[in-house]
């Protein structure tokens, strides 16, 4: 869906390009620019439209998820994807609407099942179901599809304790994909205050500053978030683990970051302009962050975009090794936990269905940093 | 040459001492200590919960004097006695030690045996589908997690049968075979965990690999090789390669810490006895004497890696030197 309309937008703005770069940029501003260049870059593209609709179905999972995160149907463990098995003709080679079958267990110990013909359940659209909040804001129960009690539908299974996947991984991503963004910001933020300091002031405190970064990049992060995870303990509610899990993610991540900007801050500081505002009188912590900061932005954009899918995999990790998000809370992390048992994913091979996910948001968040990389290096465009 | 190895290990000595006390004090700062469970057991009694503190020291809280009672046997040359394990740590570790080494050094292998042909192959053949197979196979690398990766691995051994599912060795077999059937049988069981591990790096290693050689290849004394008629063959093997490939060894510094990172969860998933399980097992018991080991000897990994790093750069690359 989202090939055609990416290769349709960057058309026009190709030829633009190739007829004179120089029309092209004159009178816009640099993240216009940067907007420019990006929409040229297909895979890029693909890598936006991926996370817009991930993002967007994180925050609609209450609505798009048939049934809430913890809805445990003890009787129906490891029911196999239904996916492929939502009928489209009846038994007589009709043309119906969307349906499936009741499934009734055979073995409770093999988790194996079979069809029951006669119970035929079609899958409805806006059905009210388990009552749900958006955003803490909008409450309601009215969800995308499902069937009728007593039909179920597993989308992509169910789990061990006869959870829908499908629906915890709707669930999920709002807790792994939203550590990516928050822990992004405050990283962000620790690593201009940090790198712009450097820079700016060099000397001693730029010394200091930059073998800290060097300690923290050297470091081996996982060995090291895991130490800083013991300070915390395990008794704790799983939003207080969601922040300490962004908090310690940002308090190593910042390093990469205040590289960079460091880097830049101390080329920017000798600029005439920062020369005529120091003239002017105005104070340091001013020329910082109103003069210099801004005009690393695109490269803070590019870094922050690349450092996402550390944030990402290293909440994965923790959740895959329990010290994460704990059960019943989904994590995609703590959702592969079940394929631990060799027993569990060589029967049940769909419990690995959010791996897939994991690997999609990385992918696409390394299309979109890539792509904004090569928009924001000023070599590719006059 | 001695004179930088020995600098460069006395500059190390900083770095073991801020790491190690850090992590001390990270443990002493943090809720509970290995005693916690056994206060919780009504069976043994108060005096002697206490009694064990005393001894393994855990009763100050005082960083310092808890470093001092680790760090001064220690330069001694005695680790401690882990206390979950009923064993001596340094005979844990020595006895993990080699896994690890034998996992990461062969999967820093598979991935320079494939980075460096397929870095070329996609520089020489810029902007074709051959170099953009490759650019999405490093994608692929980059971006798939390391769990996920595993487990797919796991499951492709269960389902075919070809390797094992996990493990170092055959645990029914290991005892009745010969010297040279165990090696065959524990690499056997290296295949796909190298592979996860080797994956990681490969990606980065291809990409810089590839615009290092973009860049060599544009060189004047690349076209003067060529004008003087030596085939392409030999003026990217003899010429372009070894100058492309310096930068290759400046990463391989930087990316041991990832890579060792990276080894916990694929020991982790492949039921590996590395040094990562045997960390992860100590941190969550508590295991402060394992934990310390654990975390000197991979700070010790690091600085030995990068000083091989520098070493081989100054081997390739005529122009340095280590003096």
């Amino acid at each position: 869906m989202s090939l055609p309309e990416a290769a349709a937008a960057s058309e026009p703005a190709g030829n633009v390009m190739a007829g004179g770069s120089a029309s092209a940029v004159r009178g816009r501003s640099p993240s216009q620019i940067l907007w420019l260049k990006l929409r040229r870059n297909r895979t890029a593209m693909v890598g936006l439209y991926t996370l817009a609709a991930m993002y967007a179905a994180a925050t609609l999972a209450g609505f798009i998820a048939p049934y809430k995160y913890d809805n445990a149907r003890d009787d129906l463990p490891f029911y196999p994807p239904m996916l492929a098995r939502v009928h489209i003709f009846d038994e007589a080679g009709n043309l119906s609407r969307p349906f499936v079958y009741h499934l009734v267990p055979v073995d409770r110990q093999l988790a194996t099942y079979r069809d029951d013909i006669s119970g035929k359940y079609p899958i409805r659209l806006f059905v009210r179901g388990e009552s749900y909040r958006i955003l803490w804001l909008v409450g309601s129960n009215i969800h995308l599809f499902g069937v009728n009690e007593p039909g179920h539908i597993f989308l992509f299974g169910s789990d061990n304790l006869g959870r829908d996947i499908f629906s915890r991984i709707l669930y999920g991503a709002q807790v792994s994909l939203s550590i990516g963004i928050i822990g992004i910001l405050i990283s962000t933020i620790i690593g201009m205050i940090v790198g712009g300091v450097a820079g700016y002031f060099g000397g001693v405190t730029d010394f200091a500053l930059m073998r800290t970064v060097e300690v923290l990049l050297a470091l081996p992060s996982l060995y090291f978030i895991l130490i800083l995870r013991q300070l915390f303990g395990t008794g704790t509610s799983s939003t207080q683990i969601y922040f300490i899990i962004v908090i310690i993610l940002a308090f190593i991540g910042w390093a990469t970051e205040a590289r960079v900007i460091r880097g830049m801050v101390m080329s920017l500081r000798e600029q005439e302009y920062v020369i005529a505002a120091r003239a002017m009188g105005f104070s340091n912590s001013r020329i910082i962050i109103r003069h210099i900061l801004p005009n690393t932005l695109s490269f803070v954009i590019v870094t922050a975009t690349l450092s996402v899918p550390f944030f990402i995999l290293s909440e994965v990790a923790l959740s895959f090794l329990g010290v994460g998000i704990q059960e019943p809370e989904a994590s995609w992390g703590n959702m592969l936990i079940a394929a631990q048992s060799n027993r569990i994913l060589n029967d049940f091979p769909w419990v690995l269905i959010p791996g897939a996910f994991i690997f999609l948001a990385v992918m696409a968040w390394n299309f979109l940093g890539d792509g904004l990389r090569d928009a924001a290096d000023p070599r590719t465009l006059g | 040459m001695k004179t930088f190895l020995i600098r460069r290990l006395l500059a190390a000595i900083p770095l073991v001492i801020a790491v190690t006390f850090i992590t001390k004090a990270l443990l002493v700062a943090s809720p509970g200590n290995f005693l916690s469970e056994l206060r919780l057991n009504p069976s043994i009694s108060r005096e002697h919960v206490a009694q064990m503190e005393r001894m393994y020291h855990l009763d100050s809280n005082n960083v310092f004097e808890r470093y001092w009672f680790w760090v001064w046997p220690a330069l001694q040359g005695d680790l401690g006695y882990s206390f979950t394990k009923s064993a001596p740590v340094s005979s844990l570790i020595g006895e993990r030690m080699p896994n690890t080494l034998l996992l990461t050094g062969s999967a820093l292998v598979f991935s320079w045996a494939f980075a460096i042909p397929l870095g070329v192959l996609a520089a020489v053949y810029r902007n074709r589908w051959g170099d953009k197979l490759i650019g999405l196979i490093s994608f692929f690398g980059l971006s798939i997690p390391s769990v996920f990766f595993s487990l797919l691995m796991v499951l492709f051994a269960a389902k075919t049968g070809l390797f094992p599912a996990g493990g170092i060795h055959d645990q029914v077999m290991w005892g009745v075979m010969s010297p040279w059937q165990r090696v065959v049988d524990t690499l056997w069981h290296l295949v796909l965990p190298m592979i996860v591990l080797g994956t990681i790096g490969l990606a980065q290693y291809v990409r810089q690999m590839r615009s290092e050689m973009i860049e060599t290849l544009s060189q004047d004394y690349i076209r003067t090789a060529r004008a003087k008629g030596l085939s392409s063959w030999r003026v990217l093997t003899r010429h372009a390669l070894g100058n492309a490939i310096n930068p290759l060894v400046t990463i391989f510094g930087f990316s041991l810490a990832t890579l060792l990172a990276g080894a916990l969860l694929t020991e982790f998933v492949f039921g590996w006895p590395g040094l990562g399980t045997l960390t992860f097992e100590a941190l969550s018991s508590k295991d402060e004497p394992l934990v310390m080991a654990s975390v000197v000897m991979l700070v010790l990994m690091l600085v030995i890696g990068n000083l091989i790093a520098d070493v081989l750069l100054a081997i390739i690359d005529p122009r340095i030197r280590l003096e």
